[in-house]
């Protein structure tokens, strides 16, 4: 490489690394040595070991992921709260005017096609299934109240619950669901995603995970010590795209069942994942404007009017008091919900947020990696504004919308549908409560699947850009390997070993949070050290 | 016969273009016509530079040297592309349109299995755009 730049807030670093300089060029790709080959390889190697062994590795997922989660639930609540307070003192610090890719630096997309980008990679399909099932879970645990056996509660209430106050439960299930998917998730993938677009911006050094580390550990980022960072990112990236994909299939067959009366076999689930994976690879193929970003918009635009549909047609003044309601309550209760030591409600606290931190943790390298690849150009207090502020009140408003009304429903009428269905299918049970159903649960499976398909086709284009070096104009097969290869490993485990399978493996993808946790943690220091510098720039 | 030749540029293989700059500018001098340099990148640090500014930089570097080699007046145009990857042969194209173009003169490798699959950039461009091309091996 040539010269570094010496523009405001860039900064010259000592490493003569080139981007691709341990790439080999083979059979028309450009792949980085060693860590695509040992990202492959572990991969098929760790499918094989799964179904071959399908009883132990579901006994040993099955007991090291609630492991993690409960031993270690306070390190993962510390360190979200942290990820939230180290991102809101960098957006009000002077550190906050520092842009990304120097003091010149233009950004490269309008904000709504950067803002629908971002948020169809960071939660879309999540919103799709919990939006309904999980303020119903929060809304009637607390109405049950707290149980005591044996000196400690059994029941899964959030905080102290609140037993037969309909009301006061409606409040704390919305409070705790918004917990669950506004600042604290959006601050842990800012982080990433800040690490990582600033040192390739600023730092000018290859976008890849081991790049953040550079301040940290200086050139041996480029040994070792990157290849096991980078690798790690690859394997939690791909099995939890892959277990996504197959859960997904599942689900959106149960809602196709549901619907039209599809039939659930095996057949029904290898022509879902192939439509899938061939909807990724032709968005794949069209690239990042192309493909991904129209995906993204056309995701957006018909959440949106899912969205405005269910907030006129439906009970639209319940709709307002839940948003308020429960944003207020959020709010009061922000706190002890994020409290990491001496908690009561360890069933709430270590089955649902413990576990969610480390899903949203194991996330991130794919997440972070997205939106750092489509933020060059935005200050460090216009990236984390958008990336925090802006998803969280779009998570109020749509959890308040689907959970206020699916609570109106069970608050009216105890037996409701959308109390007794499967996870899948409770969106659709409380679309059916609802005029136009048909047209609405039409519109929902179609907005899963194309959810899946901006998942898909993004997973691919960050690992392949991980597994090129930090390449990202890598030969196109290359994506379009990763695309099939995750298509195939999800049709492979639900084929052979079923549900138990999936689920094992992504107990697995999800386990890879606790390390990550320590990693995003370290991200946090060289994020300082190197803001410091280029603020000083 | 032609005023405008545009010669794309991959500058991460800089040392096997000779051959189609070579024929560019005695093109460019028996019909009198000017010759542009394009070459585009992503924002992301790659092979060639660390950001966009410095990539035109390098271009422009470049073209001063092949200026001064061959005695002829060359223009450069970097530019910026969100996926190269991908969009770079629409991006070439749209920049033929929009320098007037008329005869793209482009260093392409030997074909082999892969372009079965996937069209070089030069074949892609010699079936989809509109003005001539000539693929230099």
């Amino acid at each position: 490489m040539t010269d570094q730049t010496d523009s405001d807030y860039q900064i010259e670093t000592d490493t003569d690394y080139e981007v691709g300089q341990d790439n080999v060029q083979m059979l028309g790709l450009d792949i980085h040595n060693p860590v695509f080959m040992i990202s492959g390889l572990t991969i098929i190697a760790f499918v094989m070991v799964t179904l071959m062994f399908q009883a132990g590795a579901t006994e040993f997922f099955g007991w090291l992921r609630p492991f993690l989660t409960s031993t270690f639930d306070w390190f993962f609540l510390l360190s979200a709260n942290i990820f939230v307070l180290f991102s809101i003192m960098l957006m009000v610090s002077p550190l906050g005017k520092v842009r990304l890719g120097g003091a010149d630096a233009k950004p490269e997309y309008s904000y709504l096609g950067w803002f629908a980008m971002l948020f169809a990679a960071g939660m879309g399909i999540g919103l799709m299934f919990f939006g309904v099932s999980e303020p119903i879970s929060h809304f009637s645990s607390s109405l049950g109240g707290t149980v005591v056996e044996a000196g400690a509660r059994t029941d899964w209430a959030p905080l102290g619950g609140a037993a037969g106050d309909i009301e006061a439960a409606r409040n704390l299930g919305m409070a705790a669901t918004i917990f669950h998917w506004s600042l604290h998730p959006w601050s842990i993938y800012a982080v990433v995603a800040l690490a990582l677009a600033f040192f390739a911006y600023n730092y000018n050094l290859p976008l890849t995970l081991r790049s953040a580390f550079y301040p940290i550990f200086g050139d041996r980022v480029w040994g070792w010590t990157g290849h096991i960072i980078d690798t790690l990112a690859v394997f939690a990236t791909l099995f939890g795209l892959a277990t996504s994909l197959g859960f997904g299939t599942e689900q959106t067959l149960a809602g196709l069942n549901y619907l039209f009366g599809v039939p659930t076999g095996n057949v029904s689930r290898v022509v879902l994942i192939s439509v899938i994976t061939a909807m990724a690879l032709i968005s794949v193929l069209r690239g990042l404007d192309g493909g991904v970003k129209v995906l993204s918009e056309i995701n957006i635009a018909l959440a949106a009017l899912l969205l405005v549909f269910i907030v006129v047609i439906g009970p639209t003044m319940d709709i307002f008091n839940t948003m308020i309601a429960g944003g207020a309550a959020y709010v009061k209760d922000l706190l002890p919900l994020s409290n990491p030591f001496g908690r009561e409600d360890a069933n709430f606290s270590q089955g649902w947020t413990s576990f969610y931190w480390a899903w949203w943790i194991s996330w991130s390298p794919f997440v972070g990696m997205f939106i750092a690849r489509v933020s060059r150009g935005r200050t460090v207090r216009e990236f984390l504004f958008c990336v925090i502020v802006i998803p969280t009140l779009v998570s109020v408003v749509w959890m308040a919308a689907f959970g206020g009304t699916a609570i109106e429903q069970v608050a009216a009428d105890p037996e409701a549908g959308v109390k007794s269905a499967a996870l899948p299918l409770k969106l659709f049970e409380m679309l059916k409560d609802l005029p136009l159903a048909w047209l609405t649960s039409f519109l929902g499976i179609i907005l899963v699947v194309v959810f899946f398909v901006t998942s898909s086709d993004s997973g691919s284009l960050v690992i392949d850009t991980i597994t090129a070096g930090g390449k990202t104009d890598a030969p196109v097969a290359q994506r379009v390997f990763w695309c099939v290869f995750e298509g195939l490993v999800a049709a492979t485990l639900l084929l052979v070993g079923g549900s138990q399978a999936l689920t094992a493996l992504q107990a697995m993808a999800v386990s890879t949070g606790f390390p990550f946790t320590i990693v995003l943690l370290v991200m946090c220091v060289s994020i300082f050290m190197g803001l410091l510098k280029a603020s000083r720039a | 016969m032609y005023k405008n030749i545009m010669v794309p540029i991959d500058l991460v293989h800089k040392d096997h273009l000779d051959k189609a700059i070579g024929t560019a500018v005695d093109i460019a001098k028996l019909y009198g016509a000017t010759i542009t340099f394009v070459a585009v990148t992503a924002t992301p640090p790659s092979k060639v530079a660390h950001n966009p500014e410095e990539f035109a930089r390098v271009l422009e570097e470049y073209t001063a040297g092949q200026r001064t080699k061959h005695e002829i007046d060359i223009a450069a145009k970097a530019l910026v592309s969100h996926d190269p990857a991908v969009d770079l042969d629409e991006t070439l194209n749209k920049e033929i349109h929009a320098l007037g173009a008329d005869l793209v003169i482009m260093a392409s490798h030997i074909p082999h299995f892969r372009e079965y699959v996937f069209a070089s950039n030069a074949g892609f461009l010699a079936g989809h755009t509109d003005v001539s091309v000539m693929v230099v091996r």
